[in-house]
């Protein structure tokens, strides 16, 4: 990471963090006609944004720095989701339609009689918190093993990756799998006792995705400064001679691959109460590829840009799809185009000066950066 | 002359060729002249009953013509059930107006005088039935094979319990084996639904059963068994359900098979033009599936404009439309686009995904978000019936037009010099750069066959599904499989990559569930990967460093 990169990112903490403490104060404070005041839904808006933040820092990390295009990064995302909707689903208790004190209500209306295995200990919450970094994480773990291991790399493993999302997708629209079949999980009420509806809850939310976002942040920037880092990126540039070199290649991309998913599990953890819904729409391979424009356009291999990548172009959705809904599509496969074609760098790239570093292609490594990467 | 089949919208034309048979029959056969003249003091005794109108009268005369089945039973009881049955008591005439309101004899058919002296024979609801049944026991009897055949079928199918004295004394004397089988199964089915049948007329039963074989029988048997009480009985229907069931399972195999073949035939016309694109250039093309989607739309634009007269011909216009329309756009595509990413080919990857993007929205706002209908050509509508396998004709024309491309391609890439120029840059781009070969043309050429294939494909599925903007979609991620599994720059690999999925996915269908043995296959697809790397077909040498 180049000085000036670090920079922006600092900026862009500091920003964050203001963010964190700001928002709820305007939200919860002023007064609903005060000019100042942040009405509810935006609150839950911009904090839905942040999620998706966290889910472009996590694939940036695999894909920015270590050529890994994933295009199922919207499972991880989605299983995190799903963890928290079992949760919330839990608290829901007697409040639900049929009342049933232990079993929600879609398994009532299926004439089960018994909590599925699967669904046993999500009423508490340190185990609900548990699982949704053990679920993608051990996905991730198991799928990047078998992959990295035959050396699945490129667009074949992009193809992989979206198959997979592609199988959980139609796994979980199915009412046997246990998990709501086609509606998925919804009507929540309260998390850890906080109604899901009052403001201060958003607003909490909204501080607890920006934190989120934050440590994303430092995580992936530490994992990328440290000389695993460097490794990852010579991985990314040239992967077969880091393998003559010796180094384990397949366990360097799984390392990343593993803590990225269970970023993208947590994102979608916070992402879940603040939508109030969780279906198996959001495995469609269709996410996970959107997720990856976001990176592209932020700017590759820049974290920063990652994130902001994610909330301008979801930013542009909203108002999109709101003011011309035929024409969404459009412009996002015209954003996809033209951000390859004459963006290949990010919008962040615009902004920083070209140099050594900036990220090349790992099919047509430069030959300076190969010398460059240190072992 | 022949009955006419529509007996009941056009009763006077049964009546008059019914008649009209009689006629023939006696003159042709002048040996039946003598017990046809023996019948008629029968059917004296019989009509005189009418002249009572009582209805116990009625009944009995009803069951009498039934039984004898003299020529002119089935206008007698056409008429009776109809209101025309006319009767004159005082003269003791039987007669009834025919369709142009002229009143006939009962017995001679000939012009009766005075009608207008004549009441009609009363009926009432219980007759009314008794009259159907007749006439469908009279049908059984009928001369005509055909039509004693589908009167037999006719009682299987509703298994009418007072129909066995006829389909019995039928079955006695029945000459044409099919029909024989067939009053043979209806004796069977009214057997085994039936509380009061004796032991051995439940073991003939059974045989017969188990010699159809086929779903119906099972379910017979099944309740034959459950009132049966003799053991013998229930020995012999457990057998026989035992081998039906075999049966069963072997044709359903078998069907499975062929729902295999079918998928894989799809799936091998939506897969090979990426195998091409992807062979040669090392890029996915994600609008793959939007080349497959436009070839369908392009079907569809042609049923849209083609006059009537055209219609059955339409395949022949759509073929080449939606191979030129695909093959254009994919063109478009390679020029404007993809040329530019050759050496980032994750960004083709999502550069491409938002060319489908587009795609989708444009055809969605050019024909609409609703689905489809494309119909079939004649020629392509229907099915055969091979013993147990019901096969569609649309799809074995899919499966036609699959081998017929992948023969076609073949050609081109085997015989053509085009083709030899574009295994040499899937071989080795640089080496083929260097002999002289222009690439970039070749990539342009590749991709326009390519696309170009996948609307074809197109215009295959066009005929067994809905015609709708994301009808592609669902096509990228299984062609992407069959490319890897078949190993890529070999049409012999994807050939054989689309018949194993295909296939492998129907055969674990109805084990483990439609999403669970895609589920598995993909994981078998990765296990496979982990032994060879390349697929089934390898590329061997340098090109493996490419």
């Amino acid at each position: 990471m180049s000085p000036q990169l670090d920079r922006i990112g600092l900026v862009f903490v500091v920003l964050l963090a203001a963010a964190a403490i700001v928002v709820p104060v305007l939200s919860l404070a002023t007064a609903a006609n005060s000019p100042f005041n942040i009405p509810p839904y935006l609150v839950q808006l911009f904090g839905k944004y942040l999620c998706y933040a966290i889910l472009a820092v996590a694939l940036d990390l695999v894909w920015g720095y270590c050529g890994i295009l994933s295009l199922g990064h919207g499972a991880f995302f989605a299983l995190g989701g799903y963890a928290m909707g079992m949760y919330l689903m839990r608290q829901i208790g007697t409040r639900g339609v049929y009342a049933n004190p232990i079993l929600p209500d879609f398994m009532v209306f299926l004439n089960w009689k018994a909590l599925p295995v699967a669904w046993w200990g999500f009423n508490w919450f340190p185990y609900a918190m548990l699982m949704i970094v053990l679920v993608p994480g051990l996905l991730a773990l198991a799928f990047g093993w078998f992959a990295f291991r035959s050396r699945v790399t490129g667009v074949y493993l992009s193809i992989i990756t979206q198959a997979m999302t592609f199988a959980l997708f139609k796994e979980f629209f199915r009412n046997d799998f246990g998990f709501g079949g086609n509606n998925g999980l919804t009507d929540f009420k309260d998390l850890v006792g906080f109604s899901l509806q009052s403001a201060s809850t958003k607003a909490a939310l909204f501080s607890a995705s920006a934190i989120a976002l934050i440590l994303a942040y430092f995580v992936a920037r530490a994992i990328i400064g440290s000389k695993y880092g460097k490794a990852l990126v010579a991985v990314r540039d040239a992967e077969s001679r880091m393998r003559f070199l010796g180094y384990r290649v397949e366990n360097y991309k799984l390392f990343a691959f593993v803590v990225s998913a269970v970023m993208a599990g947590v994102a979608g953890a916070l992402y879940v109460p603040q939508v109030g819904i969780i279906n198996p729409s959001e495995f469609a391979p269709a996410n996970s590829i959107e997720a990856a424009i976001w990176v592209a356009v932020g700017g590759r291999a820049t974290l920063v840009g990652a994130a902001i990548g994610a909330i301008a172009v979801n930013f542009a959705k909203t108002w999109f799809t709101g003011a011309f809904p035929e024409y969404w599509l459009y412009g996002l496969g015209g954003l996809f185009v033209l951000v390859t074609l004459f963006l290949p760098r990010g919008l962040l790239g615009l902004l920083l000066r070209p140099q050594r570093e900036t990220a090349p292609t790992p099919e047509a490594p430069a030959l300076a950066i190969e010398e460059g990467a240190d072992p | 002359m022949e009955p006419s089949p529509n007996e009941a919208r056009l009763p006077s034309a049964v009546r008059q060729s019914a008649l009209a048979f009689a006629l023939v029959v006696l003159t042709l056969f002048g040996g039946l002249a003598f017990s046809g003249a023996a019948r008629a003091d029968g059917l004296d005794d019989t009509l005189a009953l009418f002249l009572t109108d009582k209805f116990p009268d009625t009944q009995k005369a009803i069951n009498q013509l039934a039984a004898d089945a003299p020529p002119q039973a089935a206008a007698i009881l056409d008429a009776l059930g109809d209101n025309r049955l006319l009767i004159d008591p005082a003269d003791h005439i039987v007669a009834y107006r025919t369709a142009d309101g002229s009143v006939v004899d009962a017995k001679t058919g000939a012009p009766v005088a005075n009608a207008g002296t004549f009441k009609k024979v009363r009926v009432n609801n219980a007759l009314r039935v008794a009259v159907e049944g007749a006439t469908g026991s009279l049908t059984l009897a009928n001369p005509d094979p055909e039509r004693r055949l589908a009167a037999a079928v006719d009682v299987f199918k509703t298994r009418d319990a007072k129909a066995l004295p006829a389909l019995k004394s039928q079955l006695a004397k029945e000459s044409d084996p099919h029909v024989a089988d067939a009053l043979r199964l209806a004796v069977a089915a009214i057997v085994a639904t039936s509380d009061s049948a004796t032991s051995a007329d439940r073991l003939s039963a059974i045989d017969t059963l188990k010699a159809r074989g086929d779903q119906d029988a099972q379910s017979l048997i099944d309740s034959l068994d459950q009132r049966a009480t003799d053991p013998a009985v229930k020995a012999a229907a457990a057998s026989a359900l035992s081998t039906i069931h075999t049966h069963l399972m072997s044709w359903g195999a078998a069907q499975d098979l062929w729902y295999g073949l079918s998928a894989s035939s799809v799936l091998l016309l939506a897969a090979i033009g990426l195998a091409i694109t992807f062979g040669v250039m090392g890029v996915i093309n994600m609008a793959h599936g939007e080349m497959v989607m436009l070839g369908a739309y392009a079907t569809y634009f042609v049923q849209l404009v083609l006059p009537p007269s055209l219609q059955s011909w339409s395949l022949a216009f759509a073929i080449p439309l939606a191979f030129v329309v695909a093959a254009i756009v994919g063109v478009l595509i390679e020029r404007l686009i993809i040329r530019y990413l050759y050496s980032r080919p994750l960004e083709t990857l999502l550069a491409t995904w938002g060319v489908s993007l587009i795609l989708q929205q444009a055809v969605r706002s050019i024909f609409g978000a609703n689905n489809r209908q494309v119909s079939n050509p004649p020629f392509m509508s229907g099915a055969l019936h091979v013993g147990g396998l019901e096969i569609t004709t649309n799809r074995l024309w899919i499966i036609v037009l699959a081998i017929v491309v992948f023969v076609g391609l073949q050609l081109v890439l085997r015989a053509t010099r085009f083709g030899l120029q574009m295994r040499a840059v899937t071989q080795n781009r640089r080496m083929a750069a260097a002999m002289g070969i222009s690439t970039a043309r070749i990539d342009m050429l590749a991709f326009a066959l390519g696309s170009g294939v996948a609307g074809i494909a197109g215009v295959a599925l066009s005929q067994i599904d809905n015609v709708s903007p994301n009808l592609g979609q669902g096509y990228i991620i299984d062609s992407f499989m069959v490319v890897v599994f078949g190993g890529v720059g070999n049409l012999w690999g994807t050939a054989l990559g689309a018949m194993m999925i295909g296939v492998a996915n129907k055969i674990l269908e109805p084990v483990i569930g439609a999403v669970q043995g895609q589920i598995v296959l993909l994981i078998i697809i990765i296990l496979f990967i982990q032994k060879r790397p390349r697929g089934m077909f390898a590329l061997k040498g340098r090109a493996v460093e490419a």
